[in-house]
């Protein structure tokens, strides 16, 4: 133990406190979930469906069986437990059995004492399939022959609003299209499975929340959930793609059935396969309004295609739905939300959880009514900008702080970066800065920059009546506090900030994370912007239960040997939408507004972000660092989402399954990021008055880019990714 | 698996010569993604890392000999990209820092992709391509000759890229590579273009639009006479004529990565930002 740290007062509550892991990943010496080792381990493989679609006649595992060095091969058959399972809704089968939804599902596992036996194990297990048409088309599955048992209708969400027959004096409608993202996280799925003397398992697994990963394996294994001891593995990024379960069940099943720790690890291209993308979102889109530019109504029908299985389908469409008029005054509105199942990929949980779909759409209607009316774009927005006490489409006031008018006009107002002023000295710019790179396409003629704008917001925490709580358990023993929290920590920051609420409450400076684990109560998910707000206000509620036992025995004048407590911190409640889609549904609002300049290369449809400027409503400012790098990685997210980031899908299949063909943003690809303003109003509710702050940055920067983009060509962009073919022909 | 590292040429060939299902390593940088993802599956691999003699450049007269473990790092920097401009500017559009430093134009040339980013200056510099073999001895082959097909060279069993040669041309040379990422992105379309004031001409080849490098014939025969030599002067419709002939000579295809439609347009958009770069008005 280092007592050195000790002697400088280390950062509390609001200071860039540095990550107790960042210099050890820096270093190399972090172990992800990749390195996990265990002695006599075997290595687990998986037998993936090659058809979008079709009926399991036959499988044969004898021939794999049969080899030397593998120790267990499981199908179906092997389940004990439940043969399904699912983070809403328990509908995707463990191994396909009957019939496979998507290219990639699981058919079999195979344990060997070799990765490469694993392989051609694999390989030796016989299945014979029956082909059936794939259904890959999203608006067809709404009437189509159901390909699950549950239908094919993942939700239908209708919000009625106000006057749904009101008609404004000037209307824009539009058809927008968003393709299929992916988290594209470095570290790709692995586990290590070790089975306990008491028929339990332990497992070790790269996740972004482990207690549902822990209650799925353990119903799917038949189980009781403290039969299943899950922790937390080094985690190589996540931004919703860990949500799911992936291999859980499989390497536990191997472990138990083997009797021997068993290590999955997924290879790059089984990654793309292995975990929920970003929903493809096909959306109509009509804006009534004033002449004035008030809004007066807004109708929408969305359709998302949630792939195989429902992962979080559900709650993506809500919020796709909730947020599809973005943050304005809307009076009025009509929205109509499908969801359904294809035989495409699963689609689930990433970074904006489709609130990034439907603010391409609604920016860019906001910019063609602009334009209709003849009124200023930033004007229009700020004439119809929600303010606190307003009341959503869902018919929600809003009782926290909504400072919507202060980001659009710190965004807007921001003096434009050097380099990024709208009439460049740009023969002066280096060739490798314009559109093309390194590729040398661009001279300075050929390239157009302007700008473009946009502004969003999302829910903060889970919605809907969810109680995602959160639980920590602090212990203060010698002067160190121990803080045990399941919180996963998947790149965002947690271990920092709980170190730093815990100094700030106890005023002890060092403090030690116990590992993240299903040994103290549930975290919830690392997702929806939650875990500052949920996991954080854990440790403050258990640091203030000790330090109040401390303050007691010191005024006493006795005095523990160790204080502990345990605190769990649930959010107000809130309530489902009802069947006109109205309701309490949301805890608090976060907001945003993001500014790009762009350079387009007019004859080759090529583009560059030259900066994106950003305003941001984040109730206060844990660690300026932090924040900082969650604005910096969601704009890089959203960039990417805007020019480059597409799975290419074709009857089902991905096409470009590799770092080679599944394009994110390169050093020379990502522009200057620039903070215009921090918005510090201290959100009511929240634990030191902070709002999450980790998607926002990923969902207005996406349409901001997009808008940038359609000033530069005069072109629709009516869809993202955009390609260089829709800026030319 | 088995990996073999001699530590001269003579090693190397007598390693290849003896086993003849080995597969060679140089960069790593194509045959690791193979690996990686299950394309190839490790057996016996010959290694050149350690082999000097391949690792050398030198120039003789208006000659320059590249070596085939000379890294894009080894193009990109130093003599090399004073003396062929073209080809200095296609190593940079390969992958990243960490690729460059690893990949090598010998295996650019015997993995013979259509996407190879060397290869249309290679073609366009009527490179000659040196190979080796325990067996048969040097021989020397055009590069045109060289470049069989996707990823299909004219190397026989046992038989190495030892080094390749190319002209030192008094002139401007371009190359101009399209992708939908600015860096570390495979070529959807690529345009080399040199031009030899000596003997009064351009000579242009593309890539990532046909099953190898293909050469712009018809252009090059309309620049010969519509380029004024020495003086490089030219018109504007000129470089509008010279595009459009360029690009007649793509053969693309559709993919993934992009439609056949807009790999056309690139290269003529390129063909003729090339020309106006190395001609004056």
């Amino acid at each position: 133990m280092t007592t050195t740290r000790t002697q400088a007062r280390a950062p509390r509550v609001g200071e860039s406190a540095l990550r107790p892991d960042g210099i050890p990943k820096v270093q190399g010496r972090f172990l992800f979930g990749n390195d996990l080792w265990a002695d006599g381990m075997l290595w687990g493989k998986t037998l993936r469906s090659p058809h979008a679609h079709a009926r399991i006649a036959r499988i044969d595992v004898t021939p794999a069986l049969a080899m030397t060095g593998v120790f267990a091969v499981l199908t179906a058959d092997d389940v004990p437990g439940s043969g399904v399972f699912g983070l809403e809704q328990a509908d995707q089968p463990v191994f396909a059995s009957g019939v496979v939804r998507y290219v990639g599902e699981p058919i079999a596992v195979v344990a060997a004492d070799h990765p490469e036996l694993a392989r051609r194990a694999c390989e030796a297990i016989v299945v014979e399939y029956e082909v059936l048409t794939p259904l890959v088309d999203s608006q067809a599955a709404i009437t189509a022959a159901a390909i699950h048992p549950d239908g094919n209708i993942l939700r239908h969400l209708v919000i009625r609003h106000g006057d749904i027959d009101a008609i404004g004096d000037v209307v824009v409608e539009g058809i927008y299209e968003v393709g299929m993202q992916d988290q594209a996280f470095m570290g790709p799925e692995s586990g290590l499975a070790i089975p306990d003397d008491d028929g339990g398992v332990q497992l070790f697994v790269s996740t972004q929340f482990v207690h549902a990963d822990r209650d799925q394996t353990a119903a799917c294994l038949g189980l009781p959930p403290d039969m299943v001891r899950a922790t937390v593995a080094g985690t190589g990024g996540a931004f919703g793609g860990r949500e799911d379960i992936c291999l859980q069940v499989h390497v536990c099943l191997l472990a138990l059935r083997t009797g021997r720790p068993v290590k999955m690890l997924y290879s790059r291209d089984e990654s793309f396969v292995g975990h929920v993308h970003r929903h493809p979102a096909r959306m109509e889109y009509r804006h009534h309004a004033r002449r004035d530019g008030t809004i007066v109504k807004v109708e929408a029908r969305v359709v998302f295609d949630g792939g195989a299985y429902a992962s979080t389908s559900s709650a993506v469409l809500a919020n796709a739905c909730c947020f599809g008029a973005g943050p304005y005054r809307v009076p009025n509105a009509f929205i109509e939300g499908w969801a359904v199942r294809t035989n495409n990929p699963p689609c689930g949980a990433m970074r904006g959880f489709g609130a990034v779909q439907t603010c391409f759409a609604h920016e860019a209607q906001m910019d063609k009514l602009a334009d209709a009316l003849a009124i200023d774009r930033v004007e229009l927005r700020l004439r119809n900008a929600l303010e606190p006490g307003d009341t959503i489409i869902t018919g929600q006031r809003i009782t926290g702080t909504a400072p919507v008018a202060a980001v659009i006009r710190a965004c807007a107002d921001a003096p434009f970066p050097a380099g990024a002023e709208l009439d460049p000295d740009s023969e002066s710019a280096p060739m490798l800065l314009r559109p093309g790179g390194a590729g040398r396409t661009a001279d300075a003629r050929h390239v157009t920059r302007a700008l473009g704008f946009a502004v969003s917001y999302k829910n903060l925490m889970f919605s809907e009546g969810f109680d995602d709580y959160s639980t920590a358990r602090v212990r203060v023993e010698d002067g160190i506090a121990t803080v045990h929290c399941a919180c996963a920590e998947v790149g965002q920051g947690f271990v920092t900030l709980a170190q730093q609420i815990a100094r700030e409450v106890l005023d002890i400076d060092e403090v030690v994370l116990a590992p993240a684990d299903t040994h103290v109560g549930s975290a919830g998910s690392t997702s929806a912007s939650r875990q500052t707000w949920m996991s954080g206000g854990a440790v403050e509620g258990a640091c203030r239960l000790v330090k109040a036992q401390m303050e007691a025995d010191a005024a006493a004048g006795t005095v523990q040997r160790v204080y502990e407590a345990t605190f769990e911190h649930h959010h107000a409640p809130t309530q489902r939408l009802d069947e006109n889609g109205q309701g309490d549904a949301h805890v608090s609002f976060a907001f945003a507004a993001h500014r790009a300049v762009v350079d387009v290369d007019r004859d080759l449809g090529l583009v560059r972000v030259v900066d994106v400027t950003t305003a941001q409503d984040v109730g206060r400012v844990l660690n300026p660092v932090q924040a900082l790098g969650q604005i910096e990685g969601g704009i890089a997210q959203g960039v990417g989402l805007a020019v480059m980031e597409e799975l290419v899908v074709d009857q089902g299949r991905i096409r470009n399954a590799s770092f080679t063909d599944y394009l994110i943003p390169t050093a020379l690809d990502m522009p200057t990021v620039t903070v215009a303003a921090l918005i510090e109003e201290p959100e009511p509710g929240a634990p030191f008055g902070a709002k999450g702050i980790g998607e926002p940055p990923t969902i207005s920067s996406t349409a901001a880019v997009a808008a940038a983009i359609r000033a530069a060509t005069g072109r629709a962009v009516d869809r993202v990714p955009v390609r260089p073919d829709d800026l030319l022909f | 698996m088995t990996v073999l590292a001699p530590t001269d040429l003579d090693g190397a060939l007598a390693a290849l010569a003896e086993r003849p299902d080995a597969t060679v390593l140089a960069g790593g940088t194509d045959l690791m993604v193979e690996l990686n993802f299950g394309h190839r599956r490790a057996g016996v691999f010959v290694s050149l890392r350690r082999v000097r003699e391949l690792r050398e450049w030198s120039r003789v007269g208006d000659e320059l000999t590249i070596g085939a473990t000379v890294t894009y790092t080894g193009l990109e920097r130093g003599q090399i990209a004073t003396l062929v401009p073209a080809l200095a500017q296609a190593a940079r559009t390969v992958g990243s820092p960490q690729i460059r430093n690893a990949g090598t134009i010998g295996g650019n040339l015997a993995t013979a992709s259509p996407a190879g980013d060397t290869l249309p200056v290679l073609s366009a510099l009527d490179a000659v391509v040196v190979c080796a073999s325990a067996s048969a001895g040097r021989r020397e082959v055009s590069v045109h000759d060289f470049l069989v097909g996707p990823k299909r060279s004219a190397l026989a069993a046992g038989e190495l890229v030892v080094a390749v040669r190319v002209p030192v041309l008094s002139g401007p040379q371009e190359f101009l590579k399209v992708g939908t990422r600015n860096a570390m992105v495979i070529s959807i379309a690529g345009v080399a273009l040199v031009t030899d004031a000596a003997r009064g001409g351009l000579r242009c080849a593309l890539g990532s639009v046909g099953p190898t490098a293909l050469r712009a014939a018809d252009a090059e025969s309309f620049a010969a006479t519509a380029v004024e030599w020495p003086s490089r002067r030219a018109t504007p419709e000129a470089a509008i004529e010279f595009g459009r002939l360029t690009a007649g000579a793509a053969r693309p295809i559709d993919d993934h990565r992009a439609t056949a439609h807009y790999r056309r347009h690139a290269v003529e958009v390129c063909a003729r930002r090339a020309f106006e770069r190395v001609t004056l008005r």
